[in-house]
């Protein structure tokens, strides 16, 4: 009797195990353990890469790949020669690239915000063509774009040469689409009845554009600016194809050209900067996003619109 | 209440914008690659008149791609390539887009944050981690080798097809999973539960309700990640670099920054172009559908 009771109290490993894979398997009525597995196994897969990557821009040695050691500043500031501070090629990638994302977000934002104004609300001949045309650039595969911008400043608008204006120019082609969608939909969602409202009360049209349509479409340009910042910052191809060499060079492109020959942990180190200020950014536009629309929404939407914040974004 | 024509002039600047460096740029690429020679120079003549395009070119390049020549070869692996990133893909985020979406409760928001951060990474930046990781002093190699799992592990670096595979994978996934999520979400849950209450089995619910109802959201994610492949010529050239396995996008980018030849960069684009507007038909067509569905 207790050699039983000692039996089932102590089952065989391996049946043990066996009973553990099985149950991950087929689990019919608990939880579904092995789509939770494949679904954490996916989350670290894809997060974990960009972690060792940045934790490797702290190395103490020459090597992205194997570790030598912790230091904090070397590849930032510390290395008199090779960090991102003191190479005047990574720096002056850095400040590049930001430059384009501040003209980028300055240049697009308002555009894209009065066409998505404009398409919204304007019915009549011309927009549904219009609203055709600002869909091809989200679905164009990018070297179509790069090619196409490559050659209309070579032989059509020849005043404009291969520089950071040509730049600018080939990402704010690229990015008014994506503020149009997310200035689209936050239209169409709080629809006219406050405008309509407004101008009952005694409103001026302008009056209803700046004390009712502005305040409500705030969080959605918010939203739009960010998103723009962070696909210019992103934007590797068109920035290439129009840029005017080593002066023109952003950071993505120095990264392009460093893994080719033999990268320095000061390339980890100055793509990690640029991950610090993009999620810096994401997480200050969501905070002020959620203070714009407080009171907006029932409890648990919130996690649905930031989903949206990134789901437009594709390459 | 508003006069007539606020918005048409609130859409003219955006609608000039887009005119102006969309349209005519893509009629420039049509113009240099039907357009003529200089004699002397060998640099592009583009002819902007469509009656007097000059299609020898494009017929001499649409030449080589029948069987055995050379563009042949390289279609051939481009559309091998995504094929199998695109089908892997699709096998890893279904899963993953059902849970999140059908069985995820507390962990749901914590499990989109994560899905949306590699958004917010530079492409060039996840690359940049395999190179470290796949190099051959790297972690994967030290980890095969301590596991002994392959004691002579290959350079996954030096133009292994199985690494473009892998790495167009994990730069695109992402972008296929929200719109199954989206899709999955959408799903009434009501059909489900007819479903389960007419006798059907959870698996038969799957292949009959939820997999059909999640149709649009395949599609679609299959479609947003197999444009941007085609273009693709920077993932290839990072984690191999080998002509061994060059996609089109690098035919194309060589032709352009290698030995110049604007000419046959601009056929290869137009000819790229129009073999991925049925895909962008479809995505277009059904966004607008999305749309109507909304309004």
């Amino acid at each position: 009797m207790s050699a039983v009771a000692e039996e089932t109290r102590k089952p065989d490993t391996a049946a043990r195990l066996l009973h553990r894979v099985r149950a991950l398997v087929s689990n019919p009525h608990g939880r579904p353990r092995a789509l939770m597995t494949i679904t954490w196994i996916y989350m670290v897969w894809t997060i974990l890469p960009v972690l060792i990557a940045i934790l490797f821009s702290f190395n103490d040695g020459r090597s992205i790949s194997v570790w030598q050691g912790f230091d904090a500043t070397r590849w930032y500031w510390g290395d008199p020669v090779n960090s991102v501070w003191q190479d005047p090629g990574l720096q002056s990638a850095l400040w590049q690239s930001l430059k384009l994302a501040g003209l980028d977000m300055l240049i697009a934002t308002p555009l894209g915000v009065l066409l998505a104004l404009g398409l919204a609300r304007w019915r009549g001949y011309g927009s549904r063509p219009a609203n055709f045309l600002m869909l091809f650039p989200l679905i164009t595969p990018e070297i179509v774009m790069g090619v196409s911008l490559y050659l209309v400043f070579q032989y059509v608008y020849v005043f404009v040469e291969p520089s950071t204006t040509a730049q600018v120019l080939g990402q704010v082609t690229f990015s008014i689409s994506y503020v149009v969608i997310v200035v689209r939909g936050r239209l169409l969602s709080i629809g006219r009845q406050y405008e309509e409202a407004a101008a009952d009360l005694g409103a001026t049209p302008a009056q209803c554009l700046r004390l009712v349509l502005l305040p409500l479409m705030l969080p959605a340009i918010l939203a739009s600016t960010m998103i723009v910042f962070a696909i210019s910052i992103d934007n590797f191809v068109i920035a290439q194809w129009l840029s005017c060499g080593a002066g023109c060079d952003t950071v993505p492109i120095k990264v392009y050209t460093a893994t080719r020959s033999a990268p320095l942990p000061s390339i980890n180190a100055v793509a990690a900067i640029m991950v610090y200020l993009t999620l810096a950014a994401v997480v200050l536009a969501y905070v002020v996003y959620r203070f714009l629309t407080r009171g907006e929404r029932a409890k648990g939407q919130g996690q649905s619109e930031f989903a949206q914040m990134g789901s437009i974004d594709f390459n | 209440m508003y006069p007539r024509w606020l918005w048409q002039a609130c859409a003219a600047p955006g609608v000039f914008w887009l005119l102006l460096l969309f349209i005519v740029p893509f009629y420039a690429v049509i113009g240099v690659a039907f357009g003529q020679l200089d004699p002397i120079f060998q640099n592009p003549i583009p002819i902007w008149n469509p009656l007097h395009w000059n299609f020898d070119n494009t017929l001499s390049i649409l030449a080589q791609f029948v069987p055995g020549e050379r563009y042949w070869l390289v279609f051939v692996r481009t559309t091998k390539y995504i094929f199998f990133a695109v089908a892997i893909s699709l096998l890893i985020a279904y899963p993953v887009a059902y849970y999140i979406s059908r069985h995820a409760r507390r962990t749901k928001t914590i499990l989109l944050v994560l899905l949306v951060l590699p958004f917010w990474v530079s492409y060039l930046m996840r690359m940049l981690a395999w190179v470290g990781l796949l190099s051959p002093d790297g972690l994967v190699n030290n980890f095969l080798i301590w596991s002994h799992i392959d004691t002579d592990p290959p350079n996954w670096l030096g133009g292994h097809p199985g690494t473009v595979i892998f790495a167009l994978i994990y730069g695109y996934i992402p972008y296929m999973i929200l719109p199954l999520v989206a899709a999955l979400d959408r799903i009434d849950k009501s059909l489900i539960e007819a479903s389960r209450d007419l006798g059907m089995t959870a698996r038969q619910t799957f292949f009959r309700v939820t997999l059909p109802l999640s149709k649009m959201g395949i599609l679609g994610g299959c479609v947003i990640i197999t444009l941007p492949m085609f273009g693709d010529y920077y993932t290839p050239q990072i984690v191999s670099g080998s002509p061994e396995t060059s996609m089109l996008g690098n035919q194309i980018y060589l032709y352009f920054h290698g030995g110049p030849q604007p000419d046959v960069g601009a056929t290869l684009t137009v000819v790229l172009s129009l073999f991925l507007a049925v895909l962008m038909a479809y995505y277009l067509y059904s966004v607008a559908r999305a749309q109507k569905d909304l309004q």
